[in-house]
């Protein structure tokens, strides 16, 4: 089959277009650079540019949409444009294009209001619910994938949960890089726990979610290692893989909801330098359980998560133990 | 007490009249189809009467079904047949399913809800009338049974006494047949009962009724209240409230007095099935109410629901538990009673009359609390104490099957008192010291003593608390002591007034002799039912497994079993302990208790066991010399672990350790020794604590677990199976007292004709007939990889060096729960805080099933007991709250 992966140049969109070339498909990558993915064709442009999007499209069998704006602050109009706008492309090219399979990935972020969320399963994206710029855009955009969802044109979303890996600069590096400047709070005790699912494992299950989308679609799914831990110990594994002090200093989760509106407000006047070092949005997620119902979807995406988590801090230190040895550390 | 009754033209005698309607249609919970309005003739004034009444007929006609029989509702005051809303849907919709189809009919009584208001009085005779001239004019036919509600209950049981061609059952919810002489009448009804008081609290303002409605536990929502409200808009609709209390007899000279004697007496004529719940939260129809109805129906089945009180229809599911006993006792032809033939046991008493004559030693007290020097009772004084306070207590109207609640701490003086009230047929009630205070007092009142006695803590508390019952005590008071305590005897007194020694009919072995309450870790304490035939078969089956007979030197550390000394025939001795904390027991004196008896059995409770082996440093070598002649040890309440019981072995060289697995509700359904616990840990590898093999007579079963955590499989003996313990055994006890509905759950699924037991704890048999437990019921996890029992993975969190105890309980919905070990630490944690890395590591290395989290607390909180049990349930809300972001409290 041949696929488009957008997007493939992030750490999630390289692994799923190489699972996806693994398992015998021909993969062609769109994102404004090149992929870098060895033995796949790169179609370069914006999701953002319909015209782009037609020419990445075409003679493709499937699409499996991972290109989003992720950040945890930023001008809500490039969301819109990208998360939104971007998905709205796809779709109405995919079709245009006679393309039945559409895998979307989106983000669990898009049922989550705030509060714990203690074994659900996956509940509807509710982009008035959702907390922040990021979470809304997606529930807007798996809305319209879903609504877009018929026995011609199949599409199933599919919300990967706090994904890792060696290489990861969305979340592994932002902890190491706090933890190492001694920025990186514990909110609370730290014991909520929290769910993930590591890099190797979120590939694999979103090429299940293409292998399957003509029995499941339609549907929604979260992804995870279905091995939650108190969100104490995964940052500690992921500062000991790192070889950086795990954090120490314990901020009440109250203090830190406070503190992220207000440094979310000032970064607001002055974008583009950094992203805030603590927003409302990640302290709700530092201090809340998250952790799902995996049942349905190991079951319907006859799927399960080949690395475990213990395995993954195993090769996250290998990775940064061959970085150190490379740097001669 | 004398109620006056307000004049002609005062507010209770409604001048308003009105015919019958229906109820609003959008009344919460009321499908308005089932209302409809009927006529009936009232004969004595030549009138029509209209009724407002729910009725389920033409649902079940247009289901096609014919009824298999009646139920007629019939409310209290003030409420209305709103109160049986959920029986009728609920009736209605097992038809719906293909169940049993009752029809059921709720009335509203005239003058209250939807009924015609008459703008007459009605007596209770009046009421009776009324009801009977309704069902004539429903033209029911049989079989019916009522169900009524506060004085609904009363009306309804009038009509159930003149119906006896009709009847085929009567049920009840919180009501009254009979205000005892001399007692004073609730309180909220003394004062709605003033003059003055009654038509303003009843009529004029909506006081009574919304008094009522506060009643429920938990509150009603306020759609429910506006349900409760819906007729009684307007003084004009409530004259029948006030007129009902005004009705109450409180007195010789009501007019209705005597058709309420008329009835309570009919009543205990009645043998038809009967069910009552009860709410005992009730300031008007309290447990002594339930006691008298129950004393008239002693064949009733009863459930007291503990939290729920005057509104019990609110406040549990009645209905449920009403169609349930209907299918049980109605409807199934099979009750379920065991029918078994057991054989004839000699009575518990026995050796107390072959043994009259004797004058070898029956019963030592080491510290008495009469003296100092050990009190020596010989069978002869035993046997003459035992008859003459039997007797005194007949001569002070202690009849058989009255209650007799026992607050003597274990002593020669308890022994006495507990044989006396056996020998007469009277139930000794039971309950632990260590349930605490307000375990004692729900224990106590719930099981409604007619008579207490006590040692001076067990009155003085029962003064305070106000626990029922006449109060006779075990030392002779003073005056003044006597009188603020309200005692009336002592037992001195009772043994002179029975000096005749004349003694009545024994009981027979289907008599009730005992309710036990256990500890209740696991919920309010629970009255358990012994017959007399099934304490002689506990008595047996100890005999058969420690070999304890006549002659037999026993040491009595264990008060249960120690009871049973002189039923053994054993020479028994109490140890100088405090029997209400049995962690004061020392080495010293458990080997002076040997030595006074020359003791060969030694009983102690698990909490003894750990002093015991603390200060053995100080047995001298004749102690030591005396130890060394015990034969058999056991150690029963609560499991002992491995190196516990053989630390405890090595003071007893000679004597074989055990260690019996049993409850409140079977003592002794297995036993195992230290050296059948030690081959076991060399076979472990199934997991869970290995109890032995059953004793005796004893049989053990599983109820497999299915995917859900239910144990609903068929009973099986199979090898490696894990699900519920069933037990059967000649000493399993009878019933559960008052807990109807409890009582039924814990026979589920047991062989029909058998008594089966279910006991709430999980585990497994082995190839080799031994029973290993897996942990509580309540406490097995369901993640999404399947059923998770705590025991082994606790055992196993025990082998890492620095932890002291562990707990395995789940998070998270049922399906999907993740697992976690809560673990005390060696050095002890002082707060509550996540495992450090290394320790979290070492556990969930040691643990077969994945850890979502480890906590440390610096106590595991456990039951006031045995200090071993450890509540699951209450530590999985807790560990869920603390894993969710919340406070790191104490668990």
């Amino acid at each position: 089959m041949k696929v488009l992966v957008t997007g493939a140049s992030g750490l999630l969109g390289r692994a799923v277009a190489a699972e996806l070339l693994s398992a015998g498909h021909e993969v062609r990558c769109f994102q404004r650079r090149p992929s870098g993915v060895a033995g796949a064709s790169d179609s370069l442009g914006s999701v953002a540019d319909p015209d782009a999007v037609a020419r990445a499209v075409s003679g493709q069998d499937a699409v499996v949409h991972l290109a989003a704006k992720v950040s945890l602050a930023g001008d809500p109009a490039d969301f819109d444009r990208v998360n939104v706008g971007g998905t709205r492309n796809l779709l109405d090219a995919a079709r245009t294009a006679g393309i039945a399979r559409f895998v979307y990935v989106s983000s669990p972020s898009v049922a989550h209001a705030g509060t714990s969320i203690v074994g659900d399963d996956a509940l509807p994206a509710d982009p008035l619910r959702a907390r922040g710029d990021y979470a809304r855009t997606k529930a807007e955009a798996e809305l319209l994938a879903l609504a877009a969802d018929s026995d011609s044109f199949r599409v199933v979303a599919v919300r990967p949960h706090l994904v890792w890996g060696p290489g990861d600069t969305q979340l592994v590096e932002r902890v190491v890089e706090r933890a190492r400047q001694g920025r990186l709070p514990l909110l609370d005790n730290g014991a909520a726990l929290i769910d993930t699912i590591y890099i190797d494992n979120a590939a694999s299950a979103i090429a299940a979610a293409l292998a399957r989308v003509d029995s499941v679609h339609g549907n929604s799914y979260v992804l995870t290692n279905g091995e939650p831990r108190p969100v104490a110990e995964l940052l500690a594994g992921i500062c000991a893989a790192a070889g950086v002090e795990s954090p120490r200093w314990r901020v009440p989760a109250s203090v830190a909801r406070t503190a992220g509106s207000l440094i979310e407000a000032v970064w607001r006047v002055k974008p583009g330098v950094d992203e805030p070092p603590m927003t409302r949005f990640l302290a709700e997620q530092l201090s809340t359980a998250h952790w799902f119902d995996q049942r349905r979807t190991r079951a319907d995406l006859e799927w399960t998560p080949a690395v475990s988590l213990d395995e993954g801090f195993r090769r996250l230190a290998a990775h940064y133990g061959a970085e150190r040895g490379a740097a001669g550390v | 007490m004398t109620v006056r009754l307000p004049q002609a033209g005062g507010a209770l005698t409604p001048g308003t009249r009105a015919p019958a309607s229906l109820p609003p249609a959008d009344l919460h919970g009321l499908d308005p189809a089932f209302s409809r309005v009927v006529h009936a003739r009232e004969a004595d004034a030549s009138v029509d009467r209209s009724w407002h009444v729910l009725d389920n007929a033409g649902r079940l006609a247009d289901l096609g079904v014919k009824p298999v029989g009646t139920i007629l509702c019939v409310h209290g005051n003030p409420t209305w047949s709103y109160l049986w809303r959920k029986l009728v849907s609920q009736a209605t919709d097992a038809a719906a399913a293909g169940g049993d189809a009752w029809r059921v009919i709720a009335i509203d009584q005239l003058d209250m809800g939807f009924s015609e208001r008459t703008g007459t009085r009605r007596s209770l005779a009046r009421r009776v009338r009324d009801l009977g001239e309704l069902t004539d004019a429903l033209a029911l036919d049989g079989p019916v049974l009522t169900l009524g509600h506060d004085w609904g209950g009363v009306v309804s049981l009038g009509w159930a006494v003149d119906h006896p061609d009709l009847l085929a059952g009567v049920m009840l919810l919180n009501t009254a047949v009979h205000q005892p002489e001399g007692r004073p009448i609730p309180v909220p009804l003394r004062l709605a009962l003033q003059p003055g008081v009654l038509g303003g609290a009843t009529v004029t303002t909506p006081a009574f009724l919304e008094t009522t409605l506060a009643l429920a536990h938990p509150p009603l929502p306020a759609s429910i209240k506006d349900g409760y409200r819906a007729p009684y808009r307007g003084a004009g609709r409530r004259g029948g409230i006030g007129g009902f209390v005004a009705d109450i007899p409180v007195d010789l000279e009501h007019e209705s007095r005597a058709e309420l004697d008329r009835i309570a007496e009919s009543v205990a004529t009645l043998r038809v099935p009967a069910l009552m719940l009860w709410g005992p939260r009730d300031p008007i129809f309290s447990d002594r109410y339930l006691d008298d109805l129950i004393d008239r129906m002693p064949h009733a089945d009863v459930h007291r629901f503990e939290d729920a009180g005057h509104l019990v229809a609110e406040d549990v599911d009645y209905a449920a538990a009403v169609l349930t006993w209907l299918g049980d006792s109605i409807r199934s032809a099979e009750r379920p009673r065991s029918a078994a033939a057991e054989p004839a046991r000699p009575p518990l008493w026995r050796y107390l009359d072959d043994l009259r004559d004797s004058d070898e030693s029956a019963v030592i007290d080491m510290v008495p609390p009469s003296g100092p020097a050990p009190r020596v009772v010989s069978w002869r004084l035993l046997s003459k104490r035992v008859r003459q306070i039997a007797s005194g207590l007949v001569s002070i109207g202690v009849k058989k099957g009255d209650r007799v609640s026992l607050l003597i701490p274990p002593s020669a003086d308890l022994v006495a008192v507990l044989y006396a009230c056996l020998r007469i047929g009277a139930i000794v009630v039971v309950a632990d010291a260590g349930l605490g205070l307000k375990g004692l007092t729900r224990a106590v009142r719930g099981a409604c003593a007619d008579h207490v006695i006590g040692a001076l803590p067990g009155l003085t508390a029962a003064r305070a608390l106000g626990w029922p019952g006449q109060k006779i005590s075990t030392t002779t008071l003073a005056g003044p002591a006597r009188r603020a305590l309200g005692v009336s005897f002592s037992l001195a007194q009772l043994a002179s007034l029975g000096s005749d020694e004349e003694l009545p009919e024994p009981p027979t072995a289907d008599d009730v002799a005992a309710v036990l309450f256990t500890s209740g870790s696991t919920g309010p304490a629970k009255g358990v039912v012994y017959t007399h035939g099934q304490l002689s078969a506990v008595r047996d089956a100890l005999a058969a497994q420690y070999g304890v007979g006549v002659g037999t030197g026993l040491v009595a550390g264990f008060a249960p079993f120690a009871l049973l000394g002189p039923a053994l025939g054993a020479r028994s001795v109490t140890p100088d302990m405090d029997v209400t904390s049995p962690k004061t027991l020392t080495a010293t004196a458990v080997a002076a208790a040997v030595k006074a008896v020359d003791a060969t059995v030694v009983f102690l409770s698990p909490a003894a066991v750990a002093n015991v082996v603390a200060t053995s440093a100080a047995l001298s070598a004749a102690d030591h010399d005396a130890l060394a002649g015990v034969e058999q040890f056991l150690s029963a309440g609560a499991p002992v672990s491995e190196p516990m019981l053989a630390a405890i072995a090595a003071l007893m060289p000679s004597a074989t350790a055990h260690t019996p697995y049993g409850m409140t509700e079977g003592l002794l359904m297995t036993d195992i020794t230290l050296d059948g616990i030690r081959e076991a840990a060399s076979t472990s590898g199934t997991g869970g604590v290995c109890v032995g093999t059953p004793s005796g007579q004893t049989r053990v079963r599983i109820s497999p677990l299915d995917a859900d955590g239910a144990a609903t499989g068929e009973l099986t003996d199979a090898a490696l199976v894990t699900g519920e313990i069933l037990v059967s055994a000649p000493h399993v006890e009878d019933h559960y007292d008052r807990l109807w509905l409890t009582h039924r759950a814990s026979r589920r699924g047991g062989v029909p004709g058998e008594r089966w037991h279910r006991t709430g704890d999980v585990g497994h048999l082995d190839a080799a007939g031994r029973l290993w437990v897996e942990g509580r019921m309540p406490h097995v996890l369901v993640t999404a990889d399947g059923v998770v029992t705590p025991v082994k993975p606790e055992l196993q969190a025990e082998v890492v060096g620095s932890v002291q105890r562990a707990a395995i309980v789940g998070v998270g919905p049922r399906g999907v729960q993740q697992v976690v070990a809560v673990v005390e630490t060696t050095p002890g944690a002082r707060r509550v805080a996540l495992a450090p890395p290394e320790l979290a590591a070492a556990v969930r290395a040691a643990v077969d099933v994945p850890l979502a989290a480890v906590l440390v607390v610096p106590r595991l909180p456990t039951d006031i007991r045995h200090n071993s049990k450890i509540n699951r349930s209450a530590l999985s809300a807790w560990a869920e709250g603390i894993l969710a972001g919340g406070r790191m409290v104490a668990p």
